[in-house]
């Protein structure tokens, strides 16, 4: 993994992190439900399970079509669903999941964020970077089939995706409060379709 | 249209909500009162202070056709559009769904180019929402964590079926189907509401259309087949878990304030009246190791009368029925509102300790027999009926007027339509705000009311 795949992986994670409705805000309901921060902490857990889930399935998707095409073929179609995807957000943003429950045991939280993540497309998002990975290994002659750099977008991605979070929703517990929601929680569902237009792009641009 | 920051009038806690700021406006269900000669209307009062038409319904919009006999309103889109679990903060609290009971029909209704001159911007018809749904006569609309739901009365064959509870998109309103996903045990459908962080939804029994759109008929109320029970459903799965039986004397369970706070599992249910002695009663339910309970926390008893002041329903009875038909608690959870539409009552009482309600003020306005003055006018014909709080609990809004028919069974000389203020002090109390006394509604009688930006009953919480 060279320095820029590494940073704008650390840089995806901490956006996903970042937003609200990937893991943060229900990480505190879940706290201020128990009285108890470790609480809070405890469901960093699940969420980063179903996190990491997603991606993988989004990941594995490519190295599985990868085998069977072209690199420009993937290329082109990682940018295609990116740009699809980025389209149907900005068109529907108020198609939403429908998940009703607060109650969850740790499998049915690590589902919802599965769910969560895969419905916003943020596996999609890696899709630049995982095609970056293999016009690196292709220049360093390397087994086209290894998964080990794939591997590790996936951890440190997640890592930084969970430092991120459990960061916000450790101080929102403990010092902010949930009023800073209201004026602090911008549209990133907006800004997010913006960015998987902008991975589209870059995902063809890559060299 | 999607914002870049949450709706200004989302709060994550009615804690917060009670630093609102103070309302301007209010909308206002206006039924015409014979139900043919024109639509149905909604009204826009002016609660501004200092505007010269303050108290005053300043405009009007008017229904598509007449009969619907409109109900209990809701807004698209509210404070628990900030809950975790498929949060979409940046939609707008924009549209209000207003149900037609009588005619099955929705209106979907638009307050944000001019929020004083609303417009109608959709109707579901009544074959969509009973292709869709299978229920008709929609009733209470609420906006939940992930859709509208709304209450139906009726069923989809005919005024002997019971109804129940369907979901709404809160952007396209587009009904999503029966929300049950099993029948249960509940016999009628009224009222509902839910605990959201205890995945708990509560419903209540009035009873089949058949039994309510002509009038209460007096040989089901004595023999107690109204509905006297209220329910716990589980909010995720839609399934039935437990039947509350208060009792087949105690007939009509209607309006369901469950605690605001999300951590609290306990509120109060209003019971119109006793078949033994024409009370009027609230009850309490509550979760108790696991199991939930409920219990009788406020009785009112029913007032000795001159049967020629009394409608002929009543007469044999000699007694004026108090009918509490509709309640409603605080953001703060510490006082509880009860209207009496028949002796004219309304109540404040002091529910920091649920199981020890204290009575904290009390104003009579009309009634069947005492008919009441307000400072600001004679007699008033009618009774506290539909109760609004604002957010910050210091003002309640009353008006008189339950539902046609039964209007005309109780009032049988006929309604004026008014809308009385009261003051609450810092510590409660109830004071009547002797100039608020709205009364001109051009003919028809004004219903539920909804505040601007969220009221008592309009919003829940995901935090407390």
């Amino acid at each position: 993994m060279s320095n820029w795949d590494a940073g704008a992986t650390l840089l995806l994670g901490a956006f996903h992190g970042l937003n609200p409705a990937m893991g943060w805000l229900f990480a505190v309901a879940i706290g201020f439900q128990a009285q108890a921060r470790r609480a809070v902490v405890g469901a960093l857990g699940p969420i980063a399970v179903g996190h990491l889930a997603s991606m993988a399935f989004t990941v594995l998707v490519v190295e599985e079509l990868r085998v069977l095409s072209s690199e420009a073929t993937i290329r082109i179609a990682g940018a295609l669903a990116l740009a699809a995807f980025a389209s149907w957000r900005i068109a529907s943003s108020h198609r939403h999941p429908r998940w009703v429950g607060m109650c969850l045991r740790r499998r049915e939280l690590a589902l919802w964020s599965f769910l969560m993540s895969t419905a916003h497309g943020a596996g999609l998002m890696l899709i630049p970077v995982v095609v970056g990975l293999h016009v690196n290994a292709h220049d360093h002659m390397l087994m086209p089939s290894s998964l080990g750099p794939v591997t590790a977008v996936l951890l440190v991605h997640t890592v930084a995706m969970v430092a991120v979070a459990g960061a916000i929703a450790v101080a929102v517990y403990e010092f902010l409060g949930v009023g800073v929601l209201r004026r602090g929680w911008i549209n990133l569902d907006r800004v997010w379709a913006y960015a998987l237009g902008a991975g589209a792009a870059a995902t063809l641009l890559i060299a | 249209m999607a914002r870049w920051t949450p709706d200004p009038s989302f709060y994550p806690s009615p804690k917060m909500a009670m630093e609102a700021p103070e309302e301007t406006l209010a909308y206002v269900a206006l039924l015409e009162p014979d139900q043919t000669s024109r639509p149905d209307a909604l009204g826009v009062l002016d609660l501004e202070r200092g505007s010269d038409t303050y108290g005053q319904i300043i405009s009007t919009v008017e229904m598509a056709a007449p009969g619907d006999e409109l109900h209990h309103f809701g807004w698209n889109a509210c404070s628990a559009a900030l809950c975790p679990t498929a949060p979409r903060p940046h939609v707008e609290r924009r549209y209000l769904v207003v149900p037609g009971l009588a005619s099955s029909r929705t209106y979907v209704i638009d307050t944000k180019d001019d929020p004083r001159a609303p417009k109608i911007a959709k109707t579901i018809e009544p074959d969509e929402l009973i292709a869709k749904t299978g229920y008709s006569r929609p009733h209470t609309s609420h906006c939940g964590p992930d859709a509208i739901y709304m209450s139906g009365l009726g069923g989809a064959n005919g005024a002997d079926e019971a109804g129940g509870i369907f979901r709404v998109d809160c952007e396209t309103f587009e009904p999503l189907g029966p929300w049950e996903s099993e029948q249960g045990q509940q016999r009628y459908q009224y009222d509902f509401w839910w605990h959201l962080n205890k995945d708990t939804l509560v419903a209540s029994e009035w009873a089949t259309p058949s039994m309510f759109e002509n009038g209460v008929v007096p040989e089901k109320l004595l023999a107690g087949e109204y509905g006297h029970a209220m329910h716990i459903w589980d909010l995720r799965s839609g399934k039935h878990l437990k039947t509350l039986d208060v009792g087949a004397e105690q007939q009509m369970v209607l309006e369901l304030r469950p605690a605001h706070d999300p951590s609290r599992e306990w509120g109060f249910v209003g019971v119109v009246v006793s078949t033994a002695d024409l009370s009027a009663s609230v009850w309490h339910w509550y979760r108790e190791n696991g199991e939930w309970q409920i219990r009788k926390a406020i009785t009112i008893p029913a007032e000795p009368a001159d049967p020629e002041l009394l409608p002929p329903l009543l007469q044999g009875f000699g007694a004026v029925p108090p009918l509490v038909t509709d309640i409603n608690l605080s953001l703060d959870d510490r006082f509880l509102y009860i209207s009496c539409w028949g002796t004219g009552d309304f109540f404040q009482y002091d529910v920091s300790d649920p199981f020890d309600a204290k009575l904290t003020g009390k104003v009579r306005l009309g009634g069947i027999v005492s008919r009441e003055a307000h400072p600001a006018s004679g007699p008033l014909k009618g009774g506290p009926q539909m109760v609004e709080v604002s957010r910050d609990g210091r003002r309640v809004y009353v008006s008189n007027s339950l539902y046609s028919s039964w209007d005309r069974q109780f009032y049988p000389a006929g309604l004026d339509g008014w809308i009385a203020k009261l003051d609450v002090g810092a510590d409660g109390g109830l004071a009547l705000d002797a100039e608020f006394l709205t009364t001109e509604f051009d003919g028809r009688l004004p219903h539920q009311i909804r505040l601007e930006g969220g009221d008592a009953s309009s919003d829940s919480y995901c935090f407390s």
